[in-house]
């Protein structure tokens, strides 16, 4: 057991401040364990979000000594022992109150999303896959709406584009619906228009802060950048499209 | 025991390069900003020798291929060589006769365009952000690239440009291993070979190609379930993607020490050792 310091924001939209709290910490605790030590010894009207403790829900996401990170996959032995541990909410959301923040923005990104579109069944009445093509898509399915990467991404954190840019976890969500192969929908007018992939500037933080490991960028978020390329940009797709109006080898 | 109130509820501060992160995030954008802008400034300083470029059978990737060429420079290849002979009347005074010049924008707008680059030269020169979770430089209206960088969208034109050079670094490598026509091996064969290899790896993990050789399908089975060749194009080139960040930079540095190799050996200051004995 080691005691060990935390500075934990307490407050609401209106204000607030960094409150320091010392606790015992004993092997194998990670940061929502002290978390939950803090308001069991201390504080006990902190407010903070969990449900699964296990990486699985996504409820738990805080920033960590400044970093976004799920409290219940943070263990307490990677940091040094005379570290101060600063606990914070997330800073892409409104504050509700200590570590909670109002998420609900992003539900209502997911709205906005026209929804899969399978084309028509076989002969057999069955729409089939094949392993290979499921593969692909399943990586998207991985995310857990934790929203680490929709707090991380710079357009939304920092510049505050709400309104230009879904954010990263829709890009993927995106990705998941446009590259599936039963799906009919055409999407890629309002990824460019209204989704925003243009926004993204590929710095891929949000695949750095990811805990599923999923590949946001360079699976997710560029391919369908290449995609609008193919409709927009590309002159001798243009050109193609113009002759052989139908055929697209985009 | 408290402290002051932070500029934005929840304790983050919002002027530029604010963080709360306590490791040294600074470094990696300082250290890649200036690798790269030492590339920069040596492919900048040899393009405007304009002078030790060849040696034997070996050619700088700088300065292939050479479209004119000025043969009374030290180190520059026979007139032969030369595409489209010797150098131009036209060419501006205050310019060296450089071959360099003609092609260094080919390359520079393949890797100027990169998705990798893009990562990093908006984290270390356009600051935004600096690096992850760190406040990103403040715009007035951020754009993106919607506006001023939508030119980005054009990188699978400058991969055909960069596949071309490929083509050429090849032969530049297949010719390093023949000096007047007797076949033979030296160090200089072993540098340019393993730069095109390098450069290969680079090119061909390219976003861009991973796009345009299987990714743009919705289905890599259909109609009959049967593999698609783009689906076996595109796992390999993911391979290579996997690790685009590391093929970008040591064929960055092969490119320049292959140029620096040649000008060395064309020098007389390092001596090519090569079953040629020259």
């Amino acid at each position: 057991m080691a005691k060990r310091m935390f500075r934990v924001w307490r407050g609401d939209a209106d204000g607030g401040r960094f409150e320091e709290y010392t606790i015992d910490v004993d092997q194998g605790m990670v940061v929502l364990d002290c978390i939950h030590r803090i308001q069991a010894l201390h504080a006990t009207d902190l407010a903070c979000r969990w449900n699964c403790k296990a990486g699985k829900c996504g409820s738990c996401s805080m920033e960590i000594n400044g970093k976004p990170r799920l409290s219940c996959m943070t263990r307490m032995n990677t940091f040094a022992e005379d570290e101060v541990i600063t606990v914070q909410p997330i800073k892409t959301f409104p504050l509700i109150k200590d570590l909670v923040t109002d998420v609900s923005w992003n539900y209502e990104q997911n709205k906005r999303i026209a929804p899969f579109k399978p084309g028509k069944k076989n002969k057999d009445g069955n729409h089939v896959m094949y392993q290979r093509d499921v593969e692909r898509v399943q990586e998207f399915r991985k995310c857990i709406e934790c929203y680490l990467c929709q707090n991380v991404c710079h357009v939304l954190r920092d510049h505050d584009k709400k309104d230009k840019f879904v954010g990263p976890r829709f890009m993927i969500r995106l990705a998941s619906l446009e590259m599936h192969p039963l799906d009919t929908e055409d999407r890629i007018p309002k990824i460019k228009e209204e989704y925003g992939t243009g926004m993204c500037n590929i710095t891929k933080c949000c695949t750095q802060v990811c805990p599923e490991h999923i590949q946001i960028t360079d699976n997710g978020i560029i391919p369908l950048k290449e995609r609008v390329v193919s409709r927009y940009y590309d002159p001798i797709l243009a050109l193609w499209r113009k002759i052989f109006s139908k055929k697209d080898p985009s | 025991m408290n402290q002051a109130t932070q500029d934005k509820p929840g304790g983050h501060k919002t002027s530029f390069a604010s963080t709360q992160r306590t490791d040294m995030w600074w470094v990696e954008p300082l250290l890649t900003g200036l690798g790269f802008l030492c590339f920069v400034v040596y492919t900048t300083w040899a393009m405007w020798q304009a002078n030790h470029y060849w040696h034997g059978s070996y050619l700088s990737p700088l300065y292939s291929p050479v479209l004119f060429v000025d043969p009374t420079a030290p180190g520059a290849v026979p007139l032969e060589h030369a595409w489209f002979g010797s150098w131009p009347q036209w060419w501006p005074k205050f310019l060296p006769a450089s071959p360099a010049m003609f092609i260094l924008m080919g390359p520079l707008a393949f890797r100027s365009t990169c998705y990798y680059y893009r990562k990093f030269y908006y984290r270390s020169y356009f600051l935004t952000p600096p690096a992850c979770a760190v406040t990103a430089l403040p715009q007035a209206d951020y754009k993106g690239e919607t506006k001023l960088f939508l030119f980005q969208n054009l990188h699978r034109y400058t991969l055909y440009i960069a596949v071309g050079y490929i083509i050429l670094l090849a032969y530049d490598a297949f010719i390093s291993y023949f000096h007047h026509g007797k076949p033979g091996i030296g160090v200089g064969s072993l540098v340019l070979t393993i730069n095109v290899i390098l450069l290969s790896c680079y090119t061909f993990g390219c976003h861009a190609w991973r796009h345009l050789v299987g990714g743009k399908a919705d289905c890599f089975s259909c109609p009959a379930g049967k593999e698609h060749l783009g689906h076996k194009a595109w796992s390999k080139v993911s391979m290579l993607n996997h690790n685009h960040q590391f093929w970008a930079w040591v064929s960055m540095i092969w490119v320049g020490f292959t140029d620096f190799y040649v000008r060395m050996v064309s020098m007389g200051v390092w001596t090519d050792f090569n079953t040629w004995g020259f």
